[in-house]
């Protein structure tokens, strides 16, 4: 492939006061790409996410998007140049209802990313459908991580910033989150997925990045990972 | 009572609960999406009712269209000078520890005073009755002013007004969303710049509001804004904090509550005299504290979770080194030699200086290390005025004896508050603080035969071998010095260790087998005693007391002294409140604006410094390698 870089982190260094937890650390994403970065607990994916979507500051190294730094802009100026971040923790309004929680995602329609309405989105997620006025707070977990994922789609992204989300799902619902982002990537989405599950991560990505105490160790396509028993021996067996 | 009067007391409630509400909900949106507590909102009312005053004095009293003209643009203004407080100020601080923001709102309190008693004075300004509804309507052959018909109207309207705002429309959702977790509200793209300037300017607006509809029933005066944003708390707590129909309950309960109060008048019960009109003054922190104790989250309010995104971790404190010693060694020996130059005004200066360098170490040994904030520290000063008055001219023991008076006052008071207190944490308890403190005050406020009611004490002179100055300034000294020093000492101690360790992870403390709320009553305590015994030692460096030595302006002043000072230094409180002594002496000597130049020269500090004057010195000697940094 071709295509330039959709999204380019060159460099970074973050801290979390005095702690150093990215070291140099580079990664690209192009354009209608699945691209994984894989990393043990406490590897630094989270903290990749935070620096890319600007909730943690870049103390060092550039963040580009679509060719334009972003490394130094408020967190909701990133998202509305179409960056969509689905967080970790999944962060629902737990007060909000399920059409509510949607709203607070929702921005224009964007040139040259799919648009989505609730409708749609409940086509994608057909039991959030079943749900609409239900209080975030009263959901399961997995549909929690639904509605996040819809949340964030209500923002119209070009590229969406994954972090675990296979992370405390039932295995059904695991195969389910897989098939969800290759609709997604068939949509025209480019995603960057954090995991610890190589499985889950085989099913999606394109690529793959290994991060290990902040830096990258590996880089490479997930068939060529998915062959090299050695470095999943090294950096991701438990 | 009769029936009638009852109806009456009812519909007087119902018509003093709107402007209540409207403040109480003003600050409760701010505080859900800022988690700010702004102690400003009083002020903000108190400017609605002064502007609106004077743009119907301008548009004529006796023209309907100028009445609520007059009205509607004053809380307008007031709206906009809400945005521009945010804009100027709050906006910078978002990010600064809790306290510190509450340092600035604070300072925007002593500006806003001034600023208002520079442009209407201090005389009390009372508007006219509204045009076309001067008249009074009969309700079971008792009248009723017709507008207060029209105020029992406006607090439900408003409050469906509110509920349309934030459950119908984007702007009110996003609020809702922010007031959880403002943090991945901006991550989805929203600029919450605009939104928490919006939320001010509504809050502000409806504050102003609040002001401006009373200017038919009350005058405008400089000492609104304290008494409303201890209400307006009061109403917030007892609703529940960021619930705007607990707050419409809770005004409405304390409202009906003082008004009946007031309705009730003198009762005889067992041949005493109950005078429920002096109950008025305490009803409703009476309520407060009920509430408080039964549901410490409010009528309507939910158990509230930690916002996101705001978390402080507080740094270790480090023990007391050698430097930290000849500092203060230094410092001791510098007010030792003060006397020497023989200068009068110095000394009553020091006098001062080290009493409430005292009363600030007791306040910053709750806030800090115990981790209870405290918006009524005052009580138990006021308490050790009065103990060691009252034991000196009632009971006649000589001075050197009724000065432990002071320190046991405040230690049984703050034994008994605090048992209360300990229950809860963060906001709430601080609000329960206030309201022990106010009672407190009002106590001592009307108790005339006792207390000297609002004249306070007099005749309070030292013993003979203290009649020199120089003396009685160094047993003074000496006193806070020991008291300073005992605060260190607990800090350091075992009983510090547990403290720091029940706030900083309270589960934890608990799991491991530390009964934490136990340690921190006796913190409490221990606190009040000492704060008691700089009480005490006021008490008899000025000769006289009166209840000011227990109001909220006095713990306001303490918790400035501490914030100034900074919080996470020990030190911090002396320079706090030596730089806040000296300054208030200083500035008041030469204007009448005192107040003003104060504010400003906090908020000053606040955005230059968010780490207060102790640490950010111990930020310049770290970085200047003076400091030996602790290892991360
Ligand atoms: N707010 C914080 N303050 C200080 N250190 C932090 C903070 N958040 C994370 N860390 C530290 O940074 C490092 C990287 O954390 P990060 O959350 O990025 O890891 P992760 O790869 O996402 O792990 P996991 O798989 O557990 O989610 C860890 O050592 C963690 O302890
Ligand atoms: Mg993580």
């Amino acid at each position: 492939m071709t295509t330039a870089a959709m999204l380019k982190i060159t460099g970074l260094n973050t801290y979390y006061g005095r702690a150093h937890i990215l070291s140099d650390l580079s990664l690209e994403a192009r354009r209608g790409e699945v691209v994984v970065l894989l990393g043990r607990n406490g590897a630094g994916k989270s903290t990749t996410m935070k620096s890319v979507i600007g909730l943690v500051a870049a103390a060092r190294g550039t963040i580009e998007f679509e060719g334009e730094r972003i490394d130094n802009l408020a967190p909701y100026r990133i998202a509305r140049l179409g960056l969509g971040y689905v967080p970790e923790e999944r962060r629902i309004f737990t007060e909000l209802s399920v059409m509510e929680n949607l709203e607070v995602g929702r921005q224009s329609p964007r040139d040259g990313a799919p648009t989505w309405t609730p409708d749609r989105l409940f086509e994608l997620f057909p039991n959030l459908g079943r749900m609409k006025d239900r209080p975030g707070g009263r959901m399961s977990g997995g549909e929690q991580q639904m509605l996040t994922i819809a949340r964030t789609l209500m923002g119209n992204p070009r590229l969406i910033l994954l972090d675990e989300p296979s992370e405390g799902l039932a295995p059904v619902i695991v195969e389910q989150m897989a098939k969800t982002i290759l609709q997604l990537k068939a949509e025209g989405l480019t995603v960057l997925l954090s995991e610890q599950n190589l499985h889950f991560s085989q099913m999606v990505a394109d690529r793959a990045y290994i991060i290990e105490k902040g830096r990258i160790r590996y880089q490479g396509t997930m068939a060529e990972l998915s062959a090299d028993a050695a470095v999943r021996e090294q950096y991701l067996s438990v | 009572m009769s029936l009638s009067n009852i109806v009456i007391q009812f519909l007087n409630g119902l018509a003093g609960a709107s402007s209540l509400f409207l403040v109480a909900a003003g600050l409760s949106i701010i505080f859900g999406v800022s988690r700010i507590v702004n102690f400003a909102h009083g002020s903000l009312y108190m400017l609605g009712i002064y502007i609106a005053y004077s743009l119907i004095e301008f548009f004529g009293r006796s023209s309907i269209l100028g009445f609520w003209g007059g009205v509607l643009l004053a809380a307008l203004i007031v709206g906009l000078i809400g945005v521009v407080i945010e804009m100027v100020i709050l906006r910078r601080i978002y990010r600064a520890p809790e306290l510190f923001q509450l340092l600035a709102t604070f300072a925007l309190v002593l500006v806003i005073k001034d600023v208002a008693l520079y442009i209407w004075g201090a005389e009390d300004l009372l508007g006219p009755r509204a045009p076309g509804l001067r008249g009074a309507v009969q309700v079971f052959g008792r009248r009723l002013p017709e507008y207060d018909l029209l105020l029992i109207v406006i607090g439900p309207v408003v409050l469906g007004l509110l509920w349309l705002l934030m459950s119908r429309t984007r702007w009110g959702t996003l609020v809702r969303a922010a007031t959880q977790d403002r943090e991945m509200v901006g991550a989805l793209g929203v600029n919450q710049t605009f939104l928490f300037t919006s939320v001010f300017f509504l809050g502000a607006f409806l504050a102003g509001l609040g002001g401006a509809l009373q200017v038919p029933r009350e005058p405008a005066q400089l000492m609104l804004d304290l008494t409303v944003i201890s209400d307006a708390f009061v109403v917030v707590v007892v609703g529940g904090m960021g619930s705007i129909g607990g707050a419409f309950l809770a005004a409405l309960l304390i409202a009906q509550a003082k008004a009946f109060c007031i309705g009730i008048g003198d009762v005889v019960v067992f041949g005493t005299t109950l005078s429920f009109t002096k109950f008025t003054l305490v009803v409703e922190f009476v309520i407060m504290a009920i509430v408080l104790v039964v549901r410490p989250w409010g009528l309507l309010g939910k158990p509230q979770a930690a916002q996101r995104g705001s978390t402080m971790v507080e740094p270790p404190l480090h023990p007391l080194g050698k430097t930290f010693w000849s500092v203060v060694l230094g410092l001791v020996i510098l007010l030792a030699v003060a006397p020497l130059g023989g200068d009068d005004y110095l000394l009553v200066l020091l006098v001062d200086i080290a009493i409430f360098t005292l009363f600030a170490g007791t306040l910053h040994f709750l806030m800090g290390p115990a981790g209870m904030v405290s918006f009524g520290h005052a009580a138990y000063f006021g308490l050790g005025c009065y103990g060691a008055a009252l034991v000196f001219l009632k009971l006649k023991l000589p001075m050197e004896l009724a000065i432990f008076a002071g320190p046991l006052a405040a230690g049984l008071g703050a034994l008994i508050f605090g048992w209360f207190c300990v229950r809860l944490s963060g906001v709430y308890l601080a609000m329960l603080t206030l309201a022990f403190a106010q009672i407190a005050w009002s106590v001592v406020f009307q108790w005339d035969e006792f207390t000297g009611g609002s004249n306070g004490l007099i005749g309070l002179w030292p013993s003979d071998w203290l009649k020199d100055r120089t003396v009685l300034y160094f047993v003074i000294l000496a006193f806070c010095v020991g008291g300073m020093a005992f605060i260190w000492r607990v800090v350091h101690a075992p009983f510090g260790y547990v403290l720091r360790a029940g706030r900083d992870s309270p589960l934890r403390a608990d799991a491991i087998g530390i009964d934490v709320r136990r340690f921190q009553w006796f913190g409490f305590a221990i606190a009040g005693a000492l704060a008691g015994l700089s009480g005490a030692l006021f008490a008899f460096s000025k000769g006289s007391i009166s209840p000011e030595t227990l109001a909220v302006s006095r713990s306001v002043d303490g918790l400035v002294m501490v914030l100034l000072g900074g919080v996470q230094t020990l030190t911090g409180p002396v320079a706090g409140a030596a730089v806040f002594t000296w300054l208030q002496d200083e500035i008041a000597r030469n204007t009448e604006y005192w107040r003003a130049i104060l504010g400003i020269t906090i908020l000053v500090i606040v955005l230059a410094f968010p780490q207060g004057i102790a640490g950010f010195v111990k930020q310049m000697m770290t970085r200047k390698g003076l400091l030996k940094e602790v290892a991360a």
